[in-house]
This record gives structure tokens, C-alpha cells and sequence, in this order.
């Protein structure tokens, strides 16, 4: 009953693709890289949608626009390379390392540094006062165990 | 006192942050373009049927491309800014009809007028891509070398037109060719 429940569930779900076109592939490293440059390029019209994702009209165009120069044989690079000349950086999701887009790699790092850099700091000044009062407390136990002596003998 | 105003500065410092982000407009993507000969086209003219025209056609005068469709709303918002500047006979207006339908692209020129010299097709949206169009409308201005200067992405308004472009036209027309 559970395996039939499964199965229905498998034939009646479906991957769900925004790219509604069919697009013919004969050689399947083709259609690999057509799937890999659709997902890095951005949709500049819904800015937080891959082209892959998107079903606005640029982002058919673009798709369009990929397909077409796969089947003239053209290389991802050469794809990414039309691309960033028209739309600049913005259009790939992985944007390349540049001073433009430094603070953007780096600060991430940054910020995770100054808090390591506090958190050590912080602690290092909390440990400082707990040797004193660990000092304090042995004072204490000595303190306790002369007296609790005294009270034996 | 470093204890109290340590929160304070960085407080400051991600107020800081936090205007600048929202006050930047993300739908105005840097164009790569900038600087960079204008790409070319050959494509047909509206009411002329069979001429196509060329981007060599208009080389040696300043030209200012606007791209417009019938189905987009913020078009209707510059549209008289548009008709204003074609009555001062200042500069050549190119329209770029972005992925429209002939009749509906008539229509709207003739119930709103037209401030076009020439109005060209582009049905597929090809040229739009190698122009970098990603939200109409958007204005060019490509100098007398055929050169892209200047890109106002999302609809020109009154001030836009009268203080940025306007004088950047006029800047580019004193240029020696």
C-alpha cells in the first residue's frame, strides 16, 4: 500500500522548470553546458532568478540566446564573454574577482576575522578575571579546610 | 568609555551602510557599454516597409536611441518628455520598437505622436540584447563617432531630460568630429 502510495506520488510529481521551451540537443555535453550557463546567468529583469528559473521575457530571449550560440559551437567562456560585455558582471551569479567586487569576496572573511579577533579578545579578558577569582576561591578552601582543622583537633 | 562607545561607532557605521543600500537603485546596473562603440544592427523601418537601416547610416551626427514597446506602462510617462525635445529639432531621435507587434506600435505612435525620426523593428529582441536591455525604456546617447556616451535606464523625466540630457546632447554635437 505504501510502495503503491510512493509510486503514485513519483509518476504525478514533476521537476519544475520555469525554461517551458523545448530545446534539441544533439550532443549531451551540450545540453549540460546549456544547463550550467542558464543556472549562473542572472535574470536582470527578476535580479534573484537564474535565466534557468526565470519566465520573464528577457530571460527567454536569453535562453534563446544561449541555446543558439551552443549550436554554433561556441564554449561556455565565450557565452559568458557576450554576455558580461552586454550586461556587465551583474548578469553572471558568480561574479569574478576584481577590486569592484573585493569588499564583496572578501568582507564576508573580513567580518568573520574581526569576530574571531573579539571573541578570543573577550574571552581572554573573561579568563583573566576568572584566574582571580579561582585564586580567591582557593583562598577560600584553604581558609575553610584550616578552619574545619582547628575544629577537629 | 571605550566600553560605551564602541556600540555607539559601530552602530554609525552600519547606519552608515544601511542608507547608502537603500538608497542606491538596484535597477540601475552599471552598463559595460559605456565608452564603447555603439553595436550594430540592420533593421527594418517602421511605415517603410523594405528599408532596413544600419548603425553606419547615422555615424557622423549625435543620435539618441530610445527604446519604447507599446506594452510597457512607464513608456506612457516619457512619451511627451520624448515629443517635447523632437519639437526643438535638436538632435536625431532613433526609436527602438523592442519586442512589439507592427500594429500595436503604429497605434500607439499615432494616438500619442511621433517623436521619431526613424522608428526601427526589433520583433526578436536581438538588438535589445546587444544593447544590454534588460528593462524598457531605456535612452542611449551615441556620440558623432558612433561611440555609446551615455545610458538613462527606466523612463526620462521632465528634470532628467532638461538638466542630464539635454546638455550631455549638446556637449556631444560641440565635440570635433
Amino acid at each position: 500500500m505504501k510502495f503503491l502510495r510512493i509510486l503514485i506520488l513519483i509518476f504525478i510529481s514533476s521537476n519544475s522548470f520555469a525554461a517551458i521551451e523545448y530545446h534539441k540537443f544533439i550532443q549531451p555535453e551540450q545540453e549540460a553546458t546549456y544547463k550550467l550557463l542558464t543556472k549562473e546567468l542572472r535574470c536582470l529583469v527578476c535580479q534573484n532568478q537564474t535565466i534557468a528559473d526565470s519566465n520573464a521575457d528577457l530571460a527567454k530571449d536569453l535562453r534563446r540566446q544561449v541555446y543558439e550560440m551552443l549550436q554554433q559551437g561556441k564554449s561556455k567562456d565565450q557565452i559568458i564573454e557576450f554576455m558580461t560585455q552586454r550586461y556587465g558582471d551583474f548578469v553572471l551569479y558568480n561574479p569574478p574577482f576584481k577590486a569592484k567586487t573585493g569588499l564583496l569576496w572578501i568582507g564576508p572573511f573580513a567580518f568573520l576575522l574581526i569576530g574571531l579577533i573579539m571573541l578570543i579578545w573577550v574571552s581572554r579578558r573573561r579568563n583573566q578575571h576568572n584566574e582571580l577569582t579561582e585564586n580567591e576561591l582557593q583562598k577560600k578552601a584553604r581558609i575553610k579546610s584550616l578552619l574545619s582543622d582547628e575544629a577537629e583537633q | 568609555m571605550f566600553k560605551y562607545l564602541a556600540p555607539l561607532v559601530l552602530f554609525i557605521v552600519l547606519a552608515i551602510f544601511l542608507a547608502i543600500g537603500l538608497n542606491l537603485n538596484p535597477r540601475d546596473i552599471p552598463s559595460p557599454l559605456i565608452n564603447q562603440p555603439a553595436p550594430d544592427f540592420a533593421l527594418p523601418v517602421l511605415n517603410q516597409p523594405g528599408r532596413t537601416l544600419t548603425k553606419h547610416a547615422l555615424i557622423g551626427d549625435v543620435w539618441v536611441l530610445n527604446v519604447w514597446a507599446s506594452w510597457c506602462v512607464s513608456c506612457r510617462m516619457e512619451h511627451p518628455v520624448f515629443n517635447q525635445l523632437a519639437q526643438q529639432k535638436l538632435v536625431t531621435l532613433v526609436g527602438l520598437n523592442y519586442k512589439d507587434e507592427e500594429p500595436a506600435a503604429k497605434q500607439w505612435l499615432s494616438q500619442r505622436g511621433n517623436p521619431y525620426t526613424i522608428v526601427l523593428q526589433d520583433q526578436e529582441g536581438r538588438t535589445g540584447i546587444d544593447y544590454g536591455v534588460y528593462g524598457v525604456p531605456e535612452t542611449f546617447i551615441v556620440d558623432k563617432k558612433g561611440v555609446i556616451r551615455y545610458k538613462h535606464t527606466g523612463p526620462v523625466d521632465e528634470s532628467d531630460m532638461q538638466n542630464i540630457l539635454i546638455p550631455f546632447i549638446k556637449k556631444l554635437q560641440a565635440e570635433i568630429e
